[in-house]
């Protein structure tokens, strides 16, 4: 029915079943320059991990561009799920600059058994504090621990940006 | 805003975060009130893919394996449309369904009930020039869950679709008309009376293929999801 658009329901419990044929955790090659790994954990309201999120990126080319034909093989899409341990993880590049009043920045969902819909949030990134002090929607959030769950943190192997469904330390969540 | 406010704030369309009567949903259900992000050009993109290897098989489910899949044989068919009605072409449709004995292959599935060796349950297409996307199934059955005494969900096939933005992107449940377990099931009765009904396919004799399968139709319309914020 045109102009009524179709509720949302949970992934549930079962979904790699359908979506582990893409092979999208590796956004680029991680010999390439630049590659980042992007890492996480997501953990419920217990910091129990979630061993069952499904985990999706999504991006700007390095030179700030979302054509499929920007670079080659350039989708700015991953996709990766979560292990026991609640963890995810990409290799990546960092996004181009998208404007003046914007941060480079990974459009982040988060899907699970448990979630009717859809969590969305931002990860920005920790080597650009002049961009993120000047990002509108950084600029929007008074609560500094707030704005702070949407800036991955540098991690041995590279920056990990953990995702906290609920209470303490509760990630930012967005609807438009 | 109170937590019973954020609740009604969010049912216009898509489900609460919080929903007592879903269990799973107690831990993993945001508390704090969803922030506004501006649809920037992220937001606005989304992606494409059609240079990935989608084989018109893998539209069949019925067709996977050396043997014929056991079960009720079906033909899923709709439109993937925006919320003004223009249909969404050359996009992704995943789908992923227990077998006709309410089992689904995954290893994690405690249901006894028999799994079939020659249905495994997911398939995938891109959607053609009129957003049209056509699976051939086998009707899923229902299967019990532990989230209450005596709960069963009713038959449903999932769906995973992508927009033509990040916005759009939507994973929901297709149901069937007239099944008596939809009154009883938390996970549909989560979404307003309104729009459940855009959760039921329709039997369709146009598409019920004469002599071999029924037919079902679904329309998916994304786009308006999140699109309610409630700001803190």
């Amino acid at each position: 029915m045109p102009g009524h658009p179709t509720p949302s329901q949970t992934v549930g419990p079962f979904f790699s079943l359908g979506v582990s044929w893409i092979d999208a955790d590796e956004l680029v090659d991680p010999g390439r320059s630049g590659a980042v790994v992007l890492l996480g954990r997501v953990l419920d309201g217990s910091g129990a991990p979630v061993p069952d999120a499904l985990v999706e990126i999504f991006q700007a080319s390095p030179t700030g561009r979302f054509d499929p034909n920007a670079e080659e093989r350039w989708s700015g899409f991953g996709r990766c799920l979560s292990d026991d341990d609640g963890t995810y993880r990409f290799v990546t590049v960092k996004p181009g600059a998208l404007g003046a009043h914007s941060a480079p920045h990974i459009d982040v969902s988060v899907f699970a058994r448990g979630l009717l819909q859809r969590v969305v949030t931002r990860c920005y990134f920790p080597d650009e504090p002049d961009a993120n002090r000047a990002d509108a929607v950084l600029r929007a959030i008074d609560d500094p621990a707030v704005r702070g769950s949407l800036v991955a943190v540098p991690d041995g192997e590279g920056l990990r940006f953990d995702i906290r469904l609920q209470g303490a330390g509760e990630t930012a969540f967005f609807a438009w | 805003m109170s937590r019973d406010e954020l609740i009604a704030a969010t049912t216009a369309l898509d489900p609460p975060y919080d929903w007592p009567a879903y269990r799973s949903s107690a831990l993993r259900c945001p508390h704090r009130p969803l922030l506004t992000l501006p649809a920037g050009p992220t937001e606005l993109h989304g992606p494409v893919f059609g240079h990935h290897r989608i084989d018109p098989a893998d539209a069949d489910l019925t067709a996977q394996h050396a043997g014929e899949a056991l079960g009720e044989r079906i033909i899923v068919t709709g439109r993937l449309l925006d919320a003004d009605g223009r249909p969404i072409a050359g996009q992704l449709v995943e789908i992923w369904q227990a077998n006709a004995a309410g089992r689904y292959a995954h290893g994690n599935d405690q249901h006894p009930a028999p799994l079939d060796p020659n249905f495994t349950g997911a398939g995938r297409c891109l959607t053609g020039g009129d957003g049209t996307y056509r699976f051939v199934t086998i009707k899923p059955g229902a299967y019990p869950w532990r989230n209450h005494p005596n709960a069963w969900r009713p038959a449903h096939i999932h769906f995973s679709v992508f927009g033509r933005t990040f916005t759009e992107r939507l994973v929901t449940q297709m149901y069937f008309p007239g099944d008596p377990l939809l009154d009883l099931d938390p996970i549909y009765q989560s979404v307003s009376d309104a729009a459940r009904p855009r959760l039921v396919s329709a039997f369709d004799l146009g598409t019920t293929t004469p002599e071999w399968a029924l037919g079902y139709t679904f329309d998916v319309v994304v786009g308006g999801h999140l699109a309610t914020p409630v700001v803190g």
